[in-house]
């Protein structure tokens, strides 16, 4: 099984970890894994800011790098939901493209949405001890589904104890661009979550999206709480949470 | 009503620091949002039921003509008299010939946004009439010359202490602080106003194409009284409203008060036909139904149709995060939240309304939510790129997209655009690794820090390691 993984720009830059990750739980399985190193974006911040002519030109950039993979796998539910929901929207009117469009859709996956429902994962390779509370990240929830999988991965772990918050599936404020354009309303947003992050008294909150954890730290720190972990779903499964900084 | 759309991020940020505004929002959570979890819990098969309401809607949009003059012909029928308006004034104008026509001073209204969209009570006072409006919320409004925040629920901004305030001041009455004594005295002050009226207005839920009847769902039974009572009852809907069958509206009704308050059903569910016939005790002599336009037509056709399909339930925005903090007076018109993100820009003009398909972060609560299943982040996204695509972003923006999007599709300058912006985000990060300032992103850390990058890629990193 050949499999593709698309880091994410935002992984590629702001937390290498999060792709390394990846790759350690891709690889346990026994997955080829390949990683093009030509990739970088995308296309979700043109896309979402009205922008379809750029979005276009990288979704076909994104297809030429992922030609030959059986799956595409990301450590992100909000780029895997560009490229599973959108990309055949960008394409609709283009029957030819579309086809590969569709195919490149179709063996798409959110990470956790990977290893639970096509590799069935038993083992996870990680060990954590601690209690942890689940954020989940909007596209990965509403377009893609994920919730259970990336619980019942930490229920594999038999260190974590997941302690669930309120409103665990209200968007924390990113929203790509929203969250520059918008600081104050996003900040808000952030606020709240950050609050029922902490009313659980988890050590560590976790989530999916490398966007909604910058935000939720970011906000965390500022409010001087320097003591809440804040970790992608993959560090914790692959046991690389502390390697980052 | 007056456009402030174009202010909308001075005004949320206005309503962020309103404590007491904040406070009265917290109702969302408890009344609409947990109150629908529990009506939607209680419909077995409600996948279905929303299918077929879609189903419905949708199908209404694509035939809209056809059912519009099936309604015409069968009101006609009945004795109602059918008026076309292409704009909110041209509404104005027919209300006030018909008022003259049949010599009417005293207005009572049902709570009506197409009302809202024309600016009426306005219009009408300035040509003499006497307008009261009888929706408890909209006559605290009305009290205190404020727009709706809300289309289900116009004065949820509001908290009970202020509207014992503006009560005591209104009526010169000892100031009541019980939400039942304050109901009592509005009662009190309105069924005279009802039993004096001449004229009716009312809006309308839906319109029944087969009986040509006007369908409304109240709470309050003010509905009723106005719309029975006086000589004269003129409705007045947008053209999208019209469903084919009185079948079809007993569907929709299943998931309007689920989805807008979490009731099963209103209190009060109206179907009101042609006029009191002979014989008959109940009715107005006289019915006139007034269909609006104002840009609605414009969407059909586009990719901005589905937009049509919204019964005016109100959940997109009970669910919205962003409203949920800044309230529907940010939004600047009649429609708040997504659908209003949605609409307004089309009613009053893309340009006018700048940052509403913006203001959202696409998070997708309200499609989820959405009865009719209409795909606003969809709808908002492809305002953005008409945005785009007529000039209006502001260049700034514009240069940042299309610089990106053009280092992302040469792999070789990404690379080392990507190096140059770690190595120095993590120098600047300093030793607790955290960004304070960030050129360019001032909305980002005016409220938050930035986790600083640890100084490598994940390309380059990755390429160190295969390359030993």
């Amino acid at each position: 099984m050949r499999v593709g993984l698309f880091v994410t720009c935002l992984v590629d830059l702001m937390r290498p970890s999060i792709g390394f990750a990846a790759l350690r739980l891709l690889k346990n399985v026994g997955c080829e894994v390949v990683v093009p190193e030509s990739q970088t974006c995308c296309g979700q911040p043109g896309y979402n800011s009205g922008d379809r002519k750029s979005a276009k030109s990288l979704a076909l950039k994104l297809l030429r790098e992922f030609k030959d993979c059986d799956y595409v796998v990301l450590p992100s539910g909000s780029c895997a939901g560009m490229i599973k929901v959108h990309y055949p929207t960008l394409f609709a009117n283009e029957p030819i493209v579309l086809e590969s469009i569709k195919r490149l859709s179709g063996c798409t996956y959110e990470l956790t949405d990977f290893l639970v429902n096509v590799l069935k994962i038993e083992k996870i390779p990680g060990h954590y001890s601690g209690t942890l509370t689940y954020h989940d990240s909007c596209s990965g929830l509403r377009e893609l589904g994920v919730q259970a999988q990336p619980r019942a991965l930490l229920a594999k772990m038999p260190g974590v104890t997941l302690t669930e918050m309120q409103n665990a599936t209200t968007c924390c404020g990113f929203g790509g661009t929203f969250s520059v354009k918008f600081g104050d309303i996003s900040t808000r947003m952030a606020d709240k979550k950050c609050a029922n992050i902490t009313q659980t008294g988890a050590g560590a909150v976790v989530a999916g999206d490398l966007g909604c954890l910058l935000n939720i730290e970011g906000r965390l720190r500022r409010n001087g709480d320097l003591r809440t972990k804040v970790l992608h779903v993959a560090e914790v499964l692959a046991g690389m949470e502390d390697t980052w900084k | 009503m007056e456009v402030t759309a174009m202010h909308f991020k001075r005004k949320a940020a206005e309503n962020l620091g309103d404590e007491k505004l904040q406070q009265a929002l917290e109702k969302l959570q408890t009344k609409f949002v947990d109150g629908r979890a529990a009506a939607i819990a209680e419909l077995p098969n409600f996948g279905e039921v929303r299918d077929a309401a879609a189903e419905i809607r949708d199908k209404v949009v694509r035939h809209l003509d056809r059912y519009l003059l099936h309604f015409e012909q069968e009101a006609a029928a009945r004795g109602t008299v059918v008026h076309w308006a292409e704009t909110g004034d041209e509404v104005n104008r027919i209300v006030a010939d018909i008022a003259r026509q049949h010599g009417l001073h005293k207005v009572v209204k049902s709570k009506s946004m197409v009302s809202e969209e024309c600016g009426l009570n306005e219009a009408l006072e300035s040509q003499g009439l006497n307008v009261l409006e009888t929706d408890l919320g909209e006559y605290i409004l009305q009290l205190a010359h404020e727009p709706p925040s809300h289309i289900v629920a116009p004065v949820v901004h509001k908290s009970k202490e202020d509207i014992s305030d503006l009560f005591s001041r209104h009526h010169a009455s000892p100031r009541k602080t019980g939400i039942a004594e304050l109901c009592r005295e509005a009662r009190e002050v309105l069924r005279p106003g009802f039993l004096s009226a001449d004229l009716g207005i009312s809006g309308a839920n839906f319109i029944i194409a087969e009986t040509g009847s006007v369908l409304i769902v109240t709470n309050e039974g003010n509905g009723r009284l106005a719309t029975t009572l006086p000589r004269v009852h003129v409705a007045i809907t947008g053209i999208e409203k019209v469903v084919p069958t009185l079948e079809d509206a007993t569907t929709l009704l299943r998931l309007l008060p689920r989805s807008a308050t979490g009731q099963s059903i209103t209190n009060y569910v109206s179907v009101l036909t042609g006029t009191k016939e002979k014989g008959e005790s109940d009715g107005p002599e006289h019915f006139h139904i007034i269909l609006l336009d104002n840009g609605r037509s414009q969407l059909l056709g586009t990719e901005l149709q589905p937009m049509l399909r919204c019964i005016r339930c109100g959940a997109c925005m009970n669910h919205c995060p962003v409203y949920q903090n800044i309230g529907g007076h940010a939004y600047g018109w009649v429609y708040p939240g997504p659908m209003g993100s949605v609409l307004t820009p089309v009613f009053v003009g893309l340009e006018n309304a700048l940052d509403l398909p913006n203001a959202s972060t696409f998070c997708g609560e309200c499609a989820v939510v959405c009865p009719v299943k209409i795909p606003l982040p969809d709808l908002m996204r492809h305002l953005r790129h008409q945005q785009v695509q007529r000039h209006l972003r502001p260049w700034t923006e514009r240069v940042a997209l299309r610089l990106w999007s053009w280092v992302a599709r040469h792999p070789a300058v990404y690379a080392l655009f990507t190096r140059a912006a770690v190595r120095l985000l993590g120098w600047l990060g300093g030793e607790k690794k955290m960004l304070h300032h960030l050129p360019g992103a001032s909305g980002w850390t005016k409220g938050r820090d930035m986790p600083a990058p640890s100084g490598r890629t994940f390309r380059e990193l990755y390429q160190a390691r295969r390359s030993p």
